[in-house]
């Protein structure tokens, strides 16, 4: 990993957090970038949550790995969420890599990398510790926050914990509360890393080195969760990687394989292992309605916010009933809510790739909510 | 038909929570907010005008009124309007049920089908009628179960549901309807307009 994280634009979050797993935090730093400008009023703030394996290089170009940012296809100049008019902010993750407050940065105490010293953190702590970045911007109220999977999960957590701080809140693909599959899958991937005898209890960075394997196999676990069986039929098939007939041998001799094995690779260079263990432990922990006495129906009590529910008809893993399940929660509260279901056979990757009728009801719904913010705030 | 709209809202009081089921574009909910400053929240099947309202900056709720109704809680709106689809459903006494569990209120459309013209087509040309609210054919309509103005009148009689104004309406005139002159108007109307519940 040869990045230059010293460049990323930083705050420091000076003010305590205690964490959920009862440890107080303090003076931890918090990665974000932002794209466009804040206008005068402070009416065109979008706040995005990244997923899993996201940063906060949600568009243009990501000055670390000089690829395309994570939804460049949906944020930008001229796209759905058009970077002309609006003003993006994205936060790196505590627990990420890629300059948040995670498990690769030093500990103060032993001088060496956290590793497994690092707390256990929750998508609530993750949220919380991203409220001093509003602050820091200078914006009282967002006009949006939007984010899929577990970004759609810290943006449940985010309007729960801090009502009204969102004119509009878009859930995508998202769940308010972990399934057994998810946690499943999650826990497939952790045994991945766990199991390389590189990973040595979280504290190869010793060595200088990473559980690459173990992380491998964890994002090819990732990434057939991502496609859909039609979508995957489709795009691979049958089809042999650059050879004619099968060579009797373990290599990969089908596409699907070698596209597995390519995002394994090309994944353990951006990301670290240990980071992905205390990332999807934050999401099996994830339950809102737990943390409220009323379940969902109680966190959701008393939003004003607007919100749009969006899910995709061949995604497994954030299914439309699970998505279906948080809009009955913002009914039975007496909230805001709009829901659409795109049809579509890519999956629970399908916020992230070039879906027309998902990024135009996207577009339709943040233009007018931005036509009705002006409104009110005039009123 | 326009009109249609017109006479559902000015049933309605500002202010109100209204749930549009089968609201379609989001026309007749655009007309309540603008006018009467309602609340609204619609419901619907079909995808293009789901994101109609949407763009609208309407709240609606993609789905199935059929199967998906229970999502809404007892009494979580004022008023509860089904323009012109009771009769496309499997079901529509448990539609009609559902609406009535959450809305105070309902105020629902149906086509005539004790309009005169409708009568004189099957009487005289032994066919099934196509007018301008009727406008497929036997074998495409999404009407399935056709109702008249007094076939509404009389379910709700039988199932105790108090029914609280009709509404006869036609393309220049509407004119309330009662037990006296219900066999009249339900020849001369082309659409019943019930607030019951």
């Amino acid at each position: 990993m040869n990045r230059k994280i010293e460049d990323i634009k930083k705050i420091n979050v000076s003010k305590p957090l205690k964490l959920d797993c009862g440890k107080t935090v303090k003076d931890f730093p918090l990665a974000y970038e932002t794209y466009g400008k804040l206008n005068e009023n402070k009416d065109n703030a979008i706040l995005v949550f990244h997923a899993l394996t996201g940063d906060q290089f949600v568009a243009g170009t990501n000055p670390i790995t000089n690829k395309e940012g994570w939804w460049a296809t949906a944020v930008g100049s001229g796209k759905a969420i058009d970077t002309n008019k609006y003003f993006v902010i994205c936060a790196n993750v505590i627990g990420g890599c890629m300059g948040s407050w995670g498990p690769s940065d030093k500990n103060k105490e032993t001088n060496q990398s956290f590793g497994l010293d690092f707390p256990v953190i929750t998508i609530k702590d993750i949220v919380r510790a991203q409220e001093s970045l509003l602050e820091h911007l200078g914006i009282k109220k967002l006009l949006c926050a939007t984010g899929g999977s577990m970004g759609g999960m810290q943006l449940l957590q985010f309007c729960a914990t801090f009502p009204d701080k969102s004119f509009s809140a878009i859930p995508i693909a998202c769940s308010a509360s972990h399934s057994a599959q998810n946690i499943a899958l999650n826990e497939l991937a952790r045994q991945a890393i766990m199991a390389d005898p590189v990973w040595d209890n979280g504290k190869y960075f010793l060595k200088g080195t990473q559980p690459k394997n173990g992380l491998a196999v964890a994002r090819m676990v990732g990434h057939i969760s991502y496609l859909s069986e039609q979508g995957m039929q489709e795009r691979f098939g049958r089809k042999l990687q650059e050879k004619a007939d099968y060579e009797f041998s373990f290599d990969a001799d089908f596409q699907v394989e070698s596209y597995l094995r390519h995002q394994g690779n090309s994944f353990v260079e951006r990301f670290d292992a240990n980071s992905i263990l205390y990332i999807t432990r934050a999401m099996d922990y994830f339950d809102l309605s737990k943390q409220f006495k009323g379940g969902l129906i109680d966190a959701f009590k008393n939003q004003k916010t607007k919100f749009l529910v969006i899910s995709f008809s061949s995604d497994w893993l954030y299914t439309t009933k699970e998505n279906k399940d948080i809009v009955i929660a913002l009914n039975a509260s007496g909230a805001d809510v709009s829901y659409s279901e795109i049809s579509t056979d890519k999956g629970h990757d399908s916020f992230l790739v070039d879906e027309p009728e998902f990024l135009k009801t996207l577009k339709g719904f943040i233009d007018s909510m931005y036509e009705k913010f002006k409104n009110e705030k005039r009123i | 038909m326009k009109k249609e709209f017109k006479v559902i809202a000015d049933l309605l009081p500002n202010n109100t929570r209204v749930l549009d089921v089968g609201c379609g574009d989001g026309s007749l909910m655009n007309l309540l907010v603008k006018e009467k400053n309602i609340e609204v929240r619609g419901l619907e099947l079909e995808k293009q005008n789901v994101q109609e309202c949407i763009y609208k900056g309407l709240p609606v709720i993609q789905g199935n009124a059929e199967t998906e109704l229970y999502q809404f809680p007892d009494k979580s709106f004022d008023y509860v309007v089904l323009s012109q689809t009771l009769q496309a459903f499997y079901n529509p006494d448990k539609v009609l049920k559902e609406l009535l569990r959450i809305g105070k209120s309902v105020v629902i459309s149906i086509p005539n089908f004790g309009y005169w013209k409708v009568r004189t087509s099957l009487l005289f040309f032994g066919k099934m009628p196509v007018t301008k609210t009727l406008p497929n054919k036997w074998y495409n309509t999404p009407n399935l179960h056709m109702c008249s103005i007094k076939d509404l009148f009389s379910y709700c009689d039988n199932q105790n549901i108090s029914i609280k104004k009709v509404i006869g309406v036609n393309e220049d005139n509407t004119s309330l309807i009662n037990k006296g002159n219900l066999e009249l108007k339900n020849f001369f109307s082309k659409l019943g307009i019930f607030l019951i519940g």
